[in-house]
């Protein structure tokens, strides 16, 4: 396999949404969202922004620093699991708004772990077909106002975007091995249709999530014999902070290595690994391996690992 | 009098939680505040290794870990096939 990790991208909503100011709706207090959390504030879309409108901004973030036109792409694959139901999905709409005509596109509708499955397609198919742009964009907002808000899952979520471009030309940050996985056991666990409000075991899924999260990481690593030690940072969905912190406890390591974003976007579900990626690769990053890793709906999880 | 699967379960919980146990080992853990969905991972991991087990994905689920009862059901069907 050789595929380069080429650059990130992302875009948030301007408008945020406090602790102070959900928690007045949901009848709990801004600190108790906090110490649940580890949320201080969210970004939410307007009512006219759509996930196409969020993917396209992340899209061309991710291009402008990578340095390259939409035309030299090969292929776009967009994960969303917030994009109204329905065909075509959201990637046809960003292809033509990126200008591309005749590029094939994914839509991967399969929430948190869309970003990561993404990326291990993309790091597959790279070899034969160049430049992959890998775009992540929820708008959580919609999904749980879409019915009476919820306590326990309103005070998550938040809407953005994230990208990465993956491609066979040779960068810094070479891809050297991705685990994926499902199972479709638990689908139930965490679950949404438009038709009823999300449904979150959350029990069940930060148990999960808290075992299989670690578990792909250790897998990815031990593949190219690399301990968890040697890794300069893990970049893992924002899903809670108390699980990040759980992940760094379960794998040794100290939990500043496990980069951590959430306080001030929330769980934006797939998208939350790329804004994470774009944010962290903006920093002085310190040499050594990078993981990458998902869990969600499904359930699906994996990890990537970069060199 | 509680046996010696259930004051090892009442030990690892109080270990892990740093709050008193309720007397009644049917009370929920969850309701009664002792225990959260994150310290249950902890639980879980501590019962793997306190009674040589291991829990499968299938098993990971809150209710058979919601009081002391029924995390003591669960190690005796793992452990006598029950």
């Amino acid at each position: 396999m050789s595929a380069y990790l080429h650059a990130f991208g992302a875009h948030l909503p301007e408008h945020v949404v406090s602790n102070a100011e959900l928690a007045e709706r949901v009848n709990c207090t801004p600190e108790w969202i906090e110490s649940v959390s580890g949320i201080r504030e969210r970004r939410w879309a307007d009512d006219h922004t759509t996930v196409a409108d969020l993917a396209v901004a992340a899209a061309e973030d991710c291009l402008a620093r990578a340095g390259i036109k939409a035309s030299g792409l090969g292929m776009l694959i967009l994960a969303s699991g917030s994009a109204p139901p329905g065909f075509p999905g959201p990637a046809a709409e960003v292809a033509a708004r990126l200008g591309l005509e005749s590029t094939p596109v994914l839509d991967l509708p399969i929430a948190s772990a869309g970003s990561l499955f993404g990326m291990a397609l993309a790091a597959r198919l790279a070899d034969s077909v160049g430049d992959i742009l890998v775009v992540a964009a929820e708008k959580m907002s919609a999904v749980i106002q879409a019915h009476p808000l919820d306590q326990n899952t309103a005070i998550l979520f938040g809407d953005g975007a994230g990208a990465v471009l993956i491609g066979n030309r040779p960068s810094p940050r070479r891809i050297l091995h991705s685990v994926l996985h499902t199972n479709g056991e638990l689908r139930q666990d965490l679950a949404f249709d438009w038709k009823a409000p999300l449904k979150m075991n959350g029990g069940t899924v930060i148990l999960h999530a808290s075992r299989k999260i670690p578990s792909a990481i250790r897998e990815v690593l031990e593949h190219e014999s690399i301990a968890p030690a040697d890794v300069s940072t893990f970049l893992v969905h924002q899903a809670n902070q108390n699980l990040l912190v759980r992940v760094a406890k379960a794998l040794a390591v100290p939990p500043e290595r496990v980069f951590s974003n959430i306080a001030r976007y929330g769980n934006t579900s797939s998208a939350s690994l790329l804004i994470a990626a774009a944010e962290w690769s903006s920093l002085d990053t310190p040499p050594g391996p990078v993981v990458f890793a998902g869990f969600g709906a499904g359930f699906h999880w994996g990890a990537l690992v970069a060199g | 009098m509680p046996d010696d699967t259930q004051k090892r379960l009442r030990n690892l919980v109080q270990k892990i939680a740093e709050k008193p146990i309720p007397q009644d080992p049917d009370e929920s853990l969850f309701e009664s505040g002792v225990l959260d969905s994150f310290a249950l991972t902890d639980v879980v991991a501590a019962i793997e290794e306190e009674f040589a087990i291991k829990i499968p994905d299938k098993d990971l689920t809150p209710r058979k870990f919601d009081s002391i009862a029924r995390m003591e059901d669960y190690i005796a069907s793992r452990t006598t096939g029950a």
